[in-house]
């Protein structure tokens, strides 16, 4: 298996296209931009998807399209430290997602801070730079699922390579400074984040998270407007979404207008059915079987990743070759990473890039030469600031969350 | 039944073609939906309870699923999303989705509610 780097295999579709075209059946059925589409096949079981440009975006991995999850091609992870914003992946839940952009637009857009505060507040866009210090973090947002595909036994849910994760410099404001603003109540237990994406049918739960009020108030979850110096994308959420440094992507709510504080537990579905893991050390359980007792799911794991050579690059035995990738964590930050070039009996330490912060990917890289022609299995592992790692067989749960196994990619010296 | 569902179908497309043509901005239209389900017994069913909430290609990329996995899925939507799924057609639905995105019960046996 590959460490999420699909195989590159591009099918076009155009000879298909055209044929079909002949038959008369071309456009009615695959829609007019099919014509340009592009596959790319993921190294799993139906793991064939389209790679379709959308507002924004580069072409990426589609896995749906109402509502749509776009997943990141994972050569972009070789480009540099920051994700771009045209090919950071893209997940939505609700069936009206993305809201329409004539609610975003900036006469229109209101964010409210509700609930158990002293002073309700309603603030435009321009209301959140002006009245607010602007602050800055580059973070990583993993989806929850990413890397579901790879899981054996499979589970149902979004069937995602490694590419749903991306690193940005977010830019916005403090929410503990906007919390603070409204006055946080006493008895006050969490805040709940809710944006503008809905569900068609009244019945479905609204998309709403909550944290934890001592974590709202940390000063470092932000409500962000910017990402990578631009306004937010679209698609990520224009033109406020919160960034919680170190927490899966679900916490990230994009398009975020109403934020309530309140007494209650966090009883939202969201947070109390969905988006939970076993309730134990390692998040996990054994393949196939449930857990007695689930938690909410919450910070990253460890990971790593090589992000070239790709898996396949023929190499020369005895030609020297660099070896880099990626780390992360859930903030603790990246001290070790580890490599092996023969399946993970031996390894050797990786050499640290710059610190782009505890919460942003950790860029490695080793000079290595394969001494002699054949088969390589290489891996990765990484240790963050207080010891955790990487665990060499993978571990499991029903949902399909936090895959975070040491990662082999296959090469062959000639 | 079967008429109500075909009633359905064209006037749910209508509404996709008018959800996407509200953008304002021609640069911001998404791309519309391309994947059709493979045809079979029960497809009507499917898609006159699935595709209202969400695109085909959320049951077509899943991996092969057993029976229980599908019911469990269907069942959930039911459940948990309030999709307006009559009880009465679940087992159908489940069974076009086996027949045709399902796979055997394995020994590894996946125990999913």
């Amino acid at each position: 298996m590959f460490n999420g780097l699909p195989p590159l295999r591009e099918n076009s579709r155009r000879d298909f296209l055209r044929a079909a075209g002949l038959l008369g059946i071309g456009s009615f059925l695959l829609g007019v931009e099919a014509a340009e589409e592009r596959t790319i096949t993921l190294p799993f079981e139906n793991g064939i998807r389209p790679l379709v440009p959308y507002p924004q975006k580069r072409p990426l991995i589609r896995h749906t399209t109402r509502p749509p999850q776009l997943e990141t091609p994972f050569a972009v992870f070789n480009e540099g430290i920051l994700t771009p914003n045209d090919a950071f992946f893209v997940r939505y839940h609700l069936t009206l997602s993305p809201p329409p952009m004539e609610l975003l637009e900036p006469e229109k857009f209101r964010v409210v801070v509700q609930g158990k505060v002293r002073q309700p507040l309603s603030l435009a866009l321009g209301d959140l730079k002006s009245q607010f210090e602007a602050a800055e973090i580059v973070a990583v947002n993993q989806c929850s699922g990413n890397g579901r595909g790879f899981f054996k036994p499979r589970v149902p849910g979004g069937q995602l390579g490694n590419g749903a994760m991306g690193n940005a410099r977010w830019r916005g404001v403090r929410l503990k400074d906007v919390l603070s603003k409204a006055g946080v109540r006493e008895g006050a237990r969490h805040v709940l984040f809710n944006g503008l994406d809905k569900p068609l049918v009244a019945k479905t739960p609204d998309f709403i998270k909550a944290l934890a009020v001592d974590h709202a108030l940390d000063g470092e979850v932000l409500l962000a407007y910017e990402m990578n110096g631009q306004p937010l994308p679209w698609l990520n959420g224009y033109p406020l979404r919160l960034v919680v440094p170190g927490f899966y992507g679900t916490y990230w709510v994009k398009h975020v207008h109403e934020i309530t504080v309140t007494d209650i537990g966090d009883e939202n579905y969201w947070m109390n059915t969905a988006y939970r893991i076993p309730d134990n050390a390692c998040g996990c359980v054994e393949p196939g079987s449930l857990p007695a007792k689930t938690t909410p799911i919450t910070r990253l794991n460890v990971r790593s990743f090589i992000t070239s050579p790709e898996t396949g690059t023929p190499l020369r035995a005895g030609a020297e070759t660099t070896v880099r990738g990626i780390a992360f964590d859930g903030g603790h930050g990246i001290t070790e990473v580890l490599f092996s070039d023969d399946g993970g009996r031996a390894w050797r330490r990786a050499e640290l890039g710059t610190d782009g912060g505890k919460y942003s990917f950790r860029e490695w890289k080793l000079r290595w030469t394969p001494p002699r022609a054949g088969a390589y299995e290489l891996k990765t592992k990484a240790t963050n600031r207080i010891g955790q790692s990487q665990p060499l067989e993978p571990l499991w749960n029903p949902a399909g969350y936090m895959r975070n196994v040491v990662e082999s990619l296959q090469l062959t010296a000639i | 039944m079967l008429h109500s569902q075909k009633q359905f179908l064209p006037g749910f497309f209508i509404l996709l073609v008018a959800l996407s043509g509200s953008a304002a901005d021609s640069r911001l239209a998404l791309p519309s939906e391309t994947t059709r389900l493979k045809p079979g017994a029960g497809l009507e069913v499917v898609n006159a309870n699935c595709l209202l909430c969400h695109s085909a290609d959320y049951i077509s990329t899943q991996p092969p699923l057993t029976a229980a996995q599908w019911r469990a899925s269907v069942v959930k939507m039911q459940a948990k999303y309030g999709a307006p799924i009559s009880t009465n057609h679940i087992e159908s639905m489940v069974s076009y989705l086996v027949a045709n995105y399902g796979s055997a019960p394995t020994n590894s046996g996946m125990k999913m509610k």
